[in-house]
């Protein structure tokens, strides 16, 4: 086992402890710092991936603002404060689901035949060259993504601001 | 070398675990996050795709991208419905929230 792979354990146990949290806690704000906990051992499993960018983007985008924003939602509308259990009566349906999809999923990466046409090392995507190819060939992806982008600031701003004259 | 094959199951885990969050979680903002772990494990699907069998095209990798923008985009909205219903109606979990369950 090389070196590489032991961190990789390390860090995979970490994000799965920390979505298995997110999933089970009971109390919400803990299920909200054991995403944080999940998210940032995925940002670590794109660095093992050769990506940092991405695990930089990770951190800034997921651990600066989503989380933060949850954290805002949970205490404007006083999660803690809601009665009855948090887990719905459904939750041996959406045990077995989840189970039955993690089976076939695991079946399916495990049985395929990756070696084929994989290659031995994980190449490092240049940051340069992935700046060009979102200004070339995906320009049009790259401006619908920011129109998306501009939809949700305006529309998440009417949605929370409230009307006139209440509280 | 790490095989891809680890890499394929982690993300399988991870998105089991965000799937059974969804389906079990009666609150909005919990479901959010369940599927904030969704996205994060389709995101770890493209990279390996990407850097493993087609580094020299690197699609995967701009489709992250892509994933990342959308997710962001749709926790800020969804998270203002979240308040807007919360603030209405008092409520936030979502089998509550049945006005317009028939």
């Amino acid at each position: 086992m090389t070196y590489e792979e032991v961190i990789f354990y390390v860090v995979a146990a970490v994000a799965v402890a920390g979505a298995l949290g997110v999933v089970t806690a009971r109390n919400v704000v803990h299920s909200a710092v054991f995403l944080i906990l999940a998210l940032m051992a995925v940002a670590a499993v794109y660095v093992l991936l050769a990506s940092e960018f991405l695990a930089i983007v990770q951190v800034l985008v997921y651990g600066g603002a989503v989380t933060i924003l949850i954290l805002f939602a949970m205490m404007l509308t006083r999660v803690r404060d809601q009665a009855g259990p948090v887990d719905g009566p459904q939750r041996p349906f959406a045990a077995f689901a989840a189970a039955a999809f993690m089976t076939t999923a695991i079946i399916v990466a495990l049985e395929t035949d990756w070696r084929g046409n994989s290659t031995e090392e994980a190449t490092v995507v240049d940051i340069n060259a992935i700046g060009n190819a979102l200004f070339t060939t995906w320009a049009i992806p790259f401006e619908i993504a920011s129109l998306v982008l501009i939809v949700a600031l305006i529309g998440s701003t009417v949605l929370a601001r409230g009307e006139e004259g209440e509280g | 070398m790490i095989p891809i094959e680890n890499f394929l199951v982690l993300s399988a885990v991870l998105f089991s675990l965000g799937m059974y969050g969804v389906l079990a979680r009666r609150n909005a903002v919990l479901i959010l996050m369940s599927v904030e772990l969704m996205l994060q494990a389709v995101v770890i699907n493209f990279i390996s795709f990407a850097v493993y069998l087609h580094p020299e095209a690197f699609t995967g990798v701009i489709f992250a991208v892509f994933v990342i923008v959308i997710a962001a985009a749709e926790v800020g909205l969804a998270l203002a419905i979240v308040l807007r219903v919360f603030r209405n109606r008092q409520i936030s979990n979502v089998d509550e929230a049945d006005l317009m369950k028939w």
